[in-house]
């Protein structure tokens, strides 16, 4: 609590979202590229730190260090106390019933394999089949197909619209008598489609089904609850959220987490050990085996504390009004098409410009200081639902200006005229 | 915008735009895939060699300008050279696309890609077509990555 309390960084609650104020805040945004301000618009990759994270990791590697829940001295104290109330931030932030049923991992993609290795290895037989969809990150496909092999189980896709949209009756018909796990991204990476989470975890448990959730992009663009959303798993990675690389966060109902075996051995995860048997420690310690990053899990912490500082609720709002504006504006270029038009969607649009490769795109808008991302993010299955090799993506954040869509707009009228 | 110049010069935006010796060989008696899963660029080359002469060169795929331009021009370089010329192509053309030499004179029209070694990202773009040509001399049956 110590560690990030006693920075002064924040700054006090806003009524009505100030984006300018908010820029201030990161400052790498203040930097030049190319000899022009930055435009970052690659938020689905990652998003950039504000000082109140910085200054927390530095002033927990300055003040705090120590290795915890071991030594009697008080720096390790100190370092164990800013380390769970990290947790107890993120709990909150994301409505956890108990503080325990947040475990600190890696990234979305460890929570995934530690969930499919220990979950799925258990419940996931011959013949079994898992349930997720055509716009899943590799992430959440390659564990579950590892698992499926192992298994000699399969996998079930449900099929997406044009727009974008899963296939309800797609989806519902895909639940049958062997589906063993429902894995779905909250938020689609590449299409920015939010997912009906709510309706599918109650259709799965209806069947007696569990739902994992692959949070990485949708904790940073919608306001989750995991009690509302009912969901077994919710995964998600600090560095999308505004915290740092190297830190994420595997939500897991109590029962389920009880159920399962550790996912590493080691240190911290044990409560007594002889070399006849180990006894292993209660949740959430049984899967935090090692020293964990703790100054990744107390920037992190800061992270959330800040969102909250500034209004969440507000700073998406806000967020999906420039996105608005952005799918509108790039529609109008010519040459442009959308892909994906979800109605319920956050953050992302993609594109593709007749005749014109995404990377020359993305080199070419790179010379106005516009950093957008191109190629297949990493989900080359929905890239082959669309025929398309390849998308240009831009990506918001909360500090993101409509005069900045402007300017991308601007360099895409570049690109036309480079390749007219 | 001075490098972006370099880069798009308008050779290579004439040779994305219309591809020379783009489709199948059928007479090929070498091919390989080729595949650079940063961007999913895909060349398929497609080469008739006779003795230790590339009688005919084609190739098919789809990728950005660089790659398709650097495909493209590579076909229209290479034919009529022994395999052993070819070879020594490469070695040149990518010494300059990544920047280790700046001396351009014997490459002819493959000049045009020295723009390349100012974006260190983009030459696998231009490399790909040649890593192919490459494996299907070498007789490689797997699809050659970039990677």
């Amino acid at each position: 609590m110590r560690a990030a309390a006693n920075i002064s960084t924040i700054r006090t609650p806003i009524k009505s979202f100030d984006v300018d104020r908010i820029r201030q805040d990161f400052p790498i945004l203040k930097q030049r590229i190319h000899g022009k301000p930055l435009v970052y618009l690659d938020n689905a990759a990652t998003s950039q730190k504000p000082q109140h994270v910085i200054d927390a990791i530095t002033h927990f590697y300055c003040n705090d260090n120590a290795n915890i829940h071991r030594g009697v001295h008080l720096l390790s104290q100190r370092a164990t106390d800013a380390y769970e109330t990290a947790r107890i931030r993120i709990q909150k932030f994301i409505n956890a019933r108990h503080a325990h049923e947040t475990v600190f991992v890696r990234s979305t993609t460890e929570a995934i394999n530690l969930v499919a290795r220990c979950l799925g290895s258990r419940i996931v037989g011959p013949g079994d089949e898992i349930v997720l969809s055509a716009m899943e990150h590799h992430s959440n496909i390659v564990p579950w197909q590892m698992l499926c092999e192992e298994k000699g189980a399969k996998l079930r896709i449900i099929p997406i619209t044009d727009e974008g949209e899963l296939i309800w009756d797609e989806f519902e018909k895909s639940l049958g008598p062997r589906t063993r796990l429902v894995t779905i991204v909250h938020m689609s990476n590449v299409l920015g489609t939010i997912n009906p989470v709510a309706e599918m975890v109650q259709a799965a448990h209806s069947r007696g089904i569990p739902v994992f959730v692959d949070g990485a992009q949708g904790i940073a663009h919608a306001r989750v609850d995991v009690q509302q959303l009912d969901c077994d798993f919710y995964a998600f990675s600090g560095h999308k959220l505004y915290g740092p690389t190297g830190i994420g966060v595997l939500y897991g109902k109590t029962g389920l987490l009880d159920s399962m075996p550790p996912y590493q051995g080691g240190g911290d995860m044990i409560s007594t050990v002889t070399f006849e048997k180990t006894k292993y420690n209660i949740l959430p310690y049984k899967f935090e085996a090692g020293t964990p990053d703790i100054a990744g899990a107390v920037g992190l912490g800061a992270a959330v504390e800040y969102l909250e500082t500034i209004g969440f609720d507000s700073a998406i709002a806000y967020e999906a009004d420039v996105l608005t504006y952005a799918a509108e504006a790039l529609a109008s270029v010519p040459g442009v098409r959308l892909v994906g038009t979800a109605k319920n969607k956050a953050s992302v649009q993609s594109f593709v410009m007749k005749g014109i490769h995404p990377h020359d795109i993305g080199t070419i808008v790179d010379e106005f200081g516009v950093a957008i991302r191109t190629g297949h993010h990493c989900a080359q299955p929905l890239m082959d639902r669309y025929r398309l090799p390849a998308t240009a993506r831009a990506s918001l954040g909360i500090y993101n200006t409509k005069q900045e869509i402007d300017i991308l707009v601007e360099a895409l009228s570049k690109v036309s005229e480079v390749f007219g | 915008m001075s490098y972006l110049n370099e880069l798009y010069q308008q050779v290579i935006l004439d040779h994305n735009k219309r591809p020379r010796n783009f489709g199948e060989l059928e007479q090929a008696n070498h091919h390989a895939d080729g595949y650079n899963p940063l961007c999913g660029d895909r060349v398929t080359v497609y080469l008739k060699v006779q003795g230790d002469v590339v009688e005919d060169i084609r190739f098919k795929g789809v990728g950005c300008a660089i790659s398709t331009a650097s495909a493209s021009l590579m076909t229209e370089v290479l034919k009529g050279k022994t395999v052993a010329e070819a070879g020594a192509v490469f070695k040149r053309f990518h010494s300059v696309v990544t920047g280790r030499s700046t001396d351009t004179s014997d490459l002819g029209k493959l000049a045009v890609f020295q723009g390349v070694s100012e974006y260190p990202v983009r030459v696998k773009c231009a490399t790909l077509a040649w890593h192919t040509l490459q494996a299907a001399l070498d007789g490689k049956a797997d699809t050659v990555s970039t990677e």
